[in-house]
């Protein structure tokens, strides 16, 4: 018997001693690294209890439950180690132990250095807060642990609070996700008052008991406040501002699993709360899902900002996990539970994958950061000689990412696209075209992120270094690259061995659909990946290594017949007869994306300027000014008006506010008086 | 299963070796329609060898992702010629991947071409590498939402499956939606294949090139596998082009006897496919980059349209 509850509880533990130990204060720099490291330890042992008890309720299919009564009313420390809860937790003590691992070496050369033990005290609130909101089954519980993700997350992207991009990156954070919650409090409240209970136990199927109207608008309000945190567009703006300038460990968490927070819950809500969906339901986050992939990824090739790009990639990677909800969603409204199990696997598959692969190029960013003080991308190159363990990962995660086989990227699109597939035969009547066209623009998606992480690692990692920094960068620590290498290797094995991790999805689908299909998606003694049966298609991701291993005996042969004998040099690469190639003659970041920033003008609506200072003719400049921004529609059109409004509205508020105790003490009586008889009314 | 492993090593031979005379065709039929007498079809077979003795000049700013490349983007190809029918409508690994795995390895060739062109630090470089995967992206929906069309047809992204489909009633190429997505298709082959009017593959003008461009620094034996590369990507992606419409004299085991008649009408086929290729080549003056996508977005019109009749018919 697997002890999964003291495993859980002993992690849980481990994480709330991590926070307490860095509240003392410290002594001395000496003492405040070493308590750091202590604290870092803690939260590694943390990691690995939970991931044993996650892989543990996993494994038996349990569904564990226990409670705390509290004293206060409807509040009940409920957790609960059902399935999904186990997945996402084993997602998160996946990430959460290399991030741990390469935090070891990074903080001391961090901005966290100034205060190393208050840093760690704050990650270790983050993953003992996300553990309990993947894991709280009562309502008010899941709030507070929710608000405490956010407040120790928003900590954490502020450490650095001497720059005001960080400042203004967490409070643009911590506002949105205020308004999300705030949705998701109404929402909850909606259908606690359907169930009469505040038990997510009790709210199994509830949503069906709302009245239509209703159970829309808090279909709606779970959709926008868990989307909020997910980062789907157009509610994404606070992603780029906060996640780039967080410490990079912190970017790698955020982006790896606490936006999968968001996913959580509308994986929670809508398949567990909720029953079969109406068609608009599941079709509006299809729709919000290719939206999201698309323009994300654009965004992301408009940028030569390494942790700003990276953090757009994770409004594509969200938009393509929605694509596999939306599916899921479409197909229970028209009764194949096979398919939309189907569905819900790709994107529950992706979330975990997304999570490895965008911790790790995250991680491997924050080595460059920290080797060459730059995110800019137009300041980098050469670093592939300089530090090749990290070029290695990071293009380990650059090829997942890319959806390419065999790493993990590729299966979880490979299914998408099986699932959508099966839509168009599945559905009826003009709903049936949505899927091969979602299915074509995942296709844009997956290509135009080859394109940008040909772009991110190419231009960071390649030929010749751009600036004195990038010439001087050493290889970063080796706890660093542990904790890349952990991921790397997930990547490695989640591609490789994806028939095997299928089996985890059963117990989620059965509950969500009640079929288990990864027999199904499995054969060939488990080498071969299917779309529900060979017939409809397979693939295999490690008989597709294996034999682009065995097909390397080509070359080779050709080598051992002709080319041994053959002469090899080293000479300077062409540069048009110039006095030598520099660093000024590779392409640039901006460069590489300009032919999609002209394709696609029409959304970035560039505006370049091109200004020459010349003595005598303008043939003859001394010096060239060149500048080119892209408009950011969302920040402008759509909040732009909106920050009007509210600000409008709140200095007309403010004459609420006079100073005067006695005044509020009256707001307070008369609120009261109102509540009162609002309360012996109804 | 030793039966299998033949048919494996078959059209593995196959692939590698008839892609030059492919390319040694399109080659030889352009310069006689320009009236001019070209270098004879076994060219290509003789550049190789050439190459392959070669030595080779390696530049100092290039890391391993240099060397890589090549291997990389070979063995890629290669494999996804293994994936699709090509004289058998079962494919000897057709279960190891799909449709969709063919597209994936071509473009996982395509990631390292285009790192390979970036790793030199020339212009030149980084020009090919931009150009090469801004039109592979803006092909992409076209060419996807073509392949679904295909499959859904079939029920299946299985290419034996699908051949064996198209098999089973040879005259369906006249429907509406095979049609269009064969005219899709047809422009996707042209822009990955790096043909006219997208691309100029004989070129001298650096800044009009974009795959020579990637591949400006690779000399010797490196050079031989990155033409190889691309000879076999132009078999693979042709032969998917008419073993998909057109399945006509495929044979569906690999029985030698019947294997080599249908390697005679499936030769047939490709000439002819490349024969139109280079008519389309020969009569189109290269586009301006910039032009492409409209090209690319008549293609991705023309998938959807086939996709729509898919739903109609």
């Amino acid at each position: 018997m697997w002890p999964i509850r003291e495993l859980y509880g002993a992690g849980l533990l481990a994480y709330a001693l991590g926070v307490a130990g860095g509240l003392a204060g410290h002594a001395s720099k000496k003492t405040a690294t070493w308590m750091a490291s202590l604290l870092c330890s803690l939260s590694i042992v943390g990691a690995l209890l939970e991931f044993g008890a996650s892989v543990g309720a996993l494994l038996t299919n349990s569904d564990l439950a226990w409670s705390l009564s509290s004293g206060v009313p409807y509040l009940s420390y409920t957790v609960r180690l059902d399935p999904l809860s186990a997945y996402f937790t084993l997602a998160l003590s996946l990430l959460a132990a290399a991030v741990s691992v390469y935090s070891l070496g990074y903080l001391a050369h961090s901005p966290a250095a100034r205060s190393p033990e208050l840093f760690c005290s704050f990650l270790n609130l983050l993953l003992l807060s996300l553990t309990l909101v993947f894991t709280a089954s009562n309502i008010l519980f899941f709030l507070i642990a929710w608000e405490l993700m956010t407040v120790a997350a928003y900590f954490l992207v502020v450490f650095d609070h001497e720059s005001a991009e960080a400042r203004r990156g967490g409070l643009l954070y911590l506002v949105m996700s205020r308004g999300g919650s705030g949705m998701l409090l109404v929402g909850f409240l909606l259908l606690a008052s359907a169930a009469g209970s505040l038990e997510f136990a009790a709210l199994q199927g509830v949503g069906q008991r709302l009245p239509p109207p209703l159970g829309a608008v808090a279909c709606l309000l779970f959709f926008l406040g868990f989307g909020v945190k997910a980062g789907i567009i157009p509610l994404h703006i606070w992603l780029p501002a906060a996640h780039p300038v967080a410490p990079s460990n912190i970017s790698a968490l955020m982006s790896g699993i606490v936006i999968k927070a968001g996913i959580y819950g509308m994986a929670r809500v809508f398949f567990d709360f909720y029953g079969a969906l109406p068609v608009w339901a599941g079709m509006a986050v299809l729709v919000f899902g290719v939206v999201s992939a698309l323009l994300g990824v654009l965004y992301a090739l408009m940028e030569h900002d390494l942790k700003r790009l990276l953090a757009y990639h994770s409004i594509e990677n969200i938009g393509i996990i929605l694509i596999g909800f939306g599916s899921a969603l479409l197909f229970r409204s028209f009764g194949h539970p096979q398919l939309a199990a189907l569905a819900l696997i790709a994107g529950l598959f992706h979330t975990l994958n997304h999570g490895v692969f965008k911790c790790l190029l995250f991680l491997g960013a924050g080595g460059v950061l920290q080797a060459t003080e730059t995110r800019n991308m137009e300041k980098l190159g050469g670093l592939i000689r300089r530090m090749p363990a990290t070029a290695l990962y990071f293009l380990i995660g650059a090829v997942a990412i890319s959806g390419l086989p065999p790493l993990n990227g590729f299966v979880s699109e490979w299914l998408t696209y099986q699932a959508l597939l099966a839509g168009f035969g599945a559905t009826p009547a003009l709903t049936r075209l949505a899927f091969p066209v979602a299915g074509a623009f995942l296709a844009l998606t997956a290509a135009l992120a080859a394109a940008c992480f040909v772009k991110a690692f190419g231009i960071t990692f390649l030929a010749l270094p751009r600036s004195a920094e990038a010439e001087r960068a050493r290889e970063v620590s080796f706890s660093m690259r542990s904790g890349m290498a952990i991921l790397a290797l997930a990547c490695v094995l989640l591609g490789l061995g994806a028939t095997w991790f299928l089996p985890v999805f059963d117990p989620i689908t059965t509950r969500a659909f009640g079929v288990a299909v990864s027999q199904d998606l499995v054969a060939g003694k488990g080498l071969l990946l299917t779309a529900g049966s060979v017939r409809g298609g397979s693939v295999s991701t490690a008989l597709i290594a294996l034999l682009l291993v065995a097909l390397g005996a080509v070359p080779l042969l050709l080598w051992l017949l002709w080319g041994r004998k053959s002469p090899r040099a080293t000479g300077p690469t062409w540069d048009c007869g110039l006095p030598g190639l520099t660093a000024d003659n590779e392409y640039t970041a901006t460069a590489f994306s300009k032919p999609l920033r002209m394709i696609f003008a029409a959304l970035f609506r560039p505006r370049r300027e091109i200004q020459a200072d010349f003595e005598v003719s303008p043939y003859y400049p001394t010096a060239i000014h060149f500048e080119s921004e892209i408009q950011p529609t969302f920040e402008k059109h759509v909040y732009g008006p909106l920050r009007e409004g509210v600000l409008a509205i709140a200095s007309r508020m403010r004459r609420l506010q006079a100073g005067s105790i006695h005044l509020y003490l009256a707001y307070i009586f008369v609120t009261l008086i109102l509540l009162l008889l609002f309360a012996v009314r109804g | 299963m030793i039966g299998q492993l033949l048919a494996v090593f078959a059209q593995m031979a196959l692939v590698l070796f008839l892609s030059p005379l492919l390319t040694g065709f399109s080659r030889t039929l352009k310069a006689r329609l320009q009236t001019r007498r070209g270098p004879g079809v076994l060219q290509p077979y003789r550049d190789l060898h050439k190459l392959l003795r070669k030595g080779m000049v390696i530049p100092d700013t290039a890391s391993w992702i240099f060397a890589a490349t090549p291997h990389v983007l070979f063995v890629t190809t290669l494999l996804a010629g293994l994936l699709i029918p090509t004289v058998s409508a079962q494919a000897p690994l057709s279960l190891f991947g799909g449709v969709l795995a063919v597209v994936y390895l071509l473009a996982l060739g395509r990631f390292f071409l285009a790192l390979g062109g970036l790793d030199t630090g020339s212009s030149f470089g980084g020009l090919g590498s931009s150009r090469e995967m801004t039109i592979a992206a803006i092909a992409e929906p076209a060419l996807m939402l073509a392949v679904f069309t295909v499959a859904l047809a079939a029920g299946s992204t299985n290419l034996s499956t699908v051949a064996q489909a198209a098999l089973g009633q040879s005259w369906r190429f006249l429907a509406p939606q095979q049609m269009l997505a064969f005219a899709a298709l047809f422009i996707v082959l042209i822009a990955e294949t790096g043909r006219l009017p997208v691309d100029n593959p004989t070129t001298h003008l650096e800044l009009t090139m974009i795959h020579e461009a990637m591949i400006l620094e690779y000399s010797g034996p490196y050079l031989a596998l990155l033409e190889w590369s691309a000879a076999m990507k132009q078999l693979v992606l042709m032969t998917l082009l008419v073993n998909v419409f057109f399945p006509f004299g495929l044979s569906p085991d690999w029985s030698p006897a019947a294997a080599l008649l249908s390697l005679v009408v499936f030769s047939g086929k490709l000439l002819l496919l490349a024969a139109a290729v280079v008519l389309v080549e020969t009569t189109n003056a290269k586009l301006r980059l910039f032009r492409v996508p409209e090209l690319l977005a008549v293609a991705f019109v023309l998938s959807a349209l086939a996709l729509i009749s898919t739903f109609l018919f």
